[in-house]
């Protein structure tokens, strides 16, 4: 028996609507599997369930009321052994958490950064302590208090398992968006040491191979210059695994799976940065194919659980904005993040002469506690080199 | 139905309608037809694919890559459709 709880889909998610329920008690549900949608600050969640098993009964009906992450939703029965892993996104789905310090919460969330965080919110002393002394994330609290501080009570609340109060309602999702971005941006600046590195990549080649394959193509199978970078960055992360991955529990955990989030702007103002899964394994057409859906769906609002909480690395291009460079901030826990510039003609010396070649700056913001530049530097090394054979991509 | 079937302001309603796809907040009344539509619009190159393949469903021409930068502005959008149904 597990409980299907709000799941935290992202970094930047405290809270979350639930939307719909789209299984009916006593239906089968394989792990995967949609089990309900469910409102983020983003876009409405398709969630898939992180187990196999029986969905058992609803606790919560659908309702237009904000909810914290960790608040349990639904019972499902699982037969045998319950995974002990469970997602990673998924908070330990088990009974409510006791009032000691669970040992996953401890170990994920070090007392210094705990601290850290603690300083930056509106917490009563007495109520700052008993977080600390309890290890919770500073993420979960919800302040009940005048102006929103948080008290001791919710501290003791959240200790308990208890959901708590959701904070005052008003905001648009658009403001919504903007905070947690604000709350995620800020976090990562402050955590992680950045370092950046930026090289220019002439793409001439890659750009006329791309030109001759469009030419033949109806314009529905046209690709954009887009997919080629995120292609070369997935099979670059397979030469350098380091930058692909998590910093969890004070150290870095590289991923075997290379899931590309790819930020797309939102009209209107905001981003996510979706998981393109398996970029490395991706034909370019099947790529082209997911970047277009995604795009489309990221503007509707519609994403899919595992799309939010997957990515093991992002991509930015801002090219499309006109500037040359971006040295962009890592979306925590990734590793690392890639950026791209807009394409433009630059003198370029080639065989001694110079000549007007097309060219591209990449960029890496590289996690400094996970690697140094050193290995930072081999990554935009290989991008550039598989960018001049893009027949291979 | 063709573009050569159409009257201008016919074809003029069909692109602005593939356009408001594509950057729903568009208003119509308040477009520039001499301006570029990427930095009036805030197309990026993924939206503008968008609008290429809305013109093609909606239109059934087939408009190749090289001719992308004939549809920067609406004006130009418009002649060229235009031209497209005018045989040579």
């Amino acid at each position: 028996m597990v409980q299907f709880v709000m799941p935290k889909l992202g970094a930047d998610m405290t809270q979350g609507k639930l939307v719909e329920w789209c299984k009916k008690p006593g239906e089968s549900i394989r792990r995967g599997e949609i089990i309900a949608v469910i409102e983020t600050d983003k876009a409405n969640v398709d969630t898939e369930s992180f187990v196999d098993g029986v969905f058992e009964s609803v606790l919560v009906q659908p309702h237009d009321e904000w909810l914290p992450v960790g608040t349990p939703l639904a019972v499902i029965h699982v037969e045998g052994e319950v995974p002990s892993e469970l997602a990673p996104a998924a908070p330990p789905a088990a009974a409510p958490a006791p009032v000691a310090p669970s040992p996953s919460v401890a170990r994920a969330i070090p007392a210094a950064v705990v601290e850290e965080a603690m300083a930056r919110l509106r917490i009563s002393p007495a109520a700052r302590k008993r977080a600390l002394d309890l290890a919770i994330d500073p993420a979960r609290l919800v302040g009940t208090g005048p102006g929103g501080r948080i008290t001791l009570e919710d501290v003791e609340r959240v200790a308990a398992g208890a959901p708590a109060p959701v904070a005052a309602e008003g905001a648009d999702r658009g403001q919504r968006m903007r905070d947690a971005i604000a709350a995620t941006m800020a976090r990562s600046k402050k955590e992680i040491p950045h370092y950046y590195l930026a090289t220019t990549i002439p793409i001439a080649k890659a750009l006329a191979w791309l030109e001759s394959r469009n030419q033949e193509r109806p314009v529905t199978e046209r690709q954009l210059p887009g997919v080629l970078l995120i292609k070369a960055t997935a099979l670059a992360l397979r030469q350098v695994p380091e930058l692909n991955g998590f910093w969890r529990d004070g150290r870095a955990e590289q991923s075997q799976a290379i899931h590309v989030g790819v930020a797309i702007s939102l009209r209107g103002g905001g981003l996510v940065a979706p998981a393109l899964h398996d970029a490395d394994k991706q034909s370019l057409d099947a790529l082209m194919r997911g970047l277009q859906d995604l795009t489309k769906r990221a503007r509707a609002g519609s994403l899919k659980s595992s799309e939010m909480t997957d990515p093991t690395v992002t991509i930015t291009s801002l090219g499309e904005r006109g500037v040359e460079s971006v040295f962009g901030i890592i979306y925590p826990p990734q590793l690392a993040l890639v950026g791209f510039g807009r394409i433009v003609e630059r003198p370029w010396v080639l065989e001694g002469r110079v000549v007007p070649q097309p060219v591209v700056t990449a960029t890496l913001a590289g996690d400094h506690r996970a690697t140094d530049g050193h290995r930072g530097a081999l990554l935009l090394d290989a991008i550039d080199r598989l960018l001049q054979e893009p027949e291979k991509l | 139905m063709s573009p050569e079937l159409m009257s201008p302001d016919h074809l003029r309603g069909v692109v602005v309608q593939v356009l408001s796809d594509v950057a729903p907040e568009l208003e119509a009344e308040s477009l520039d037809p001499h301006a570029e539509l990427r930095s009036q619009l805030d197309l990026d190159s993924m939206d503008f694919l968008n609008f290429v393949l809305g013109l093609h469903k909606a239109l059934g021409v087939d408009i190749p890559e090289a001719d992308y930068r004939k549809l920067a502005t609406l004006d130009g959008c418009l002649a060229y459709l235009a031209s497209k149904a005018k045989p040579g």
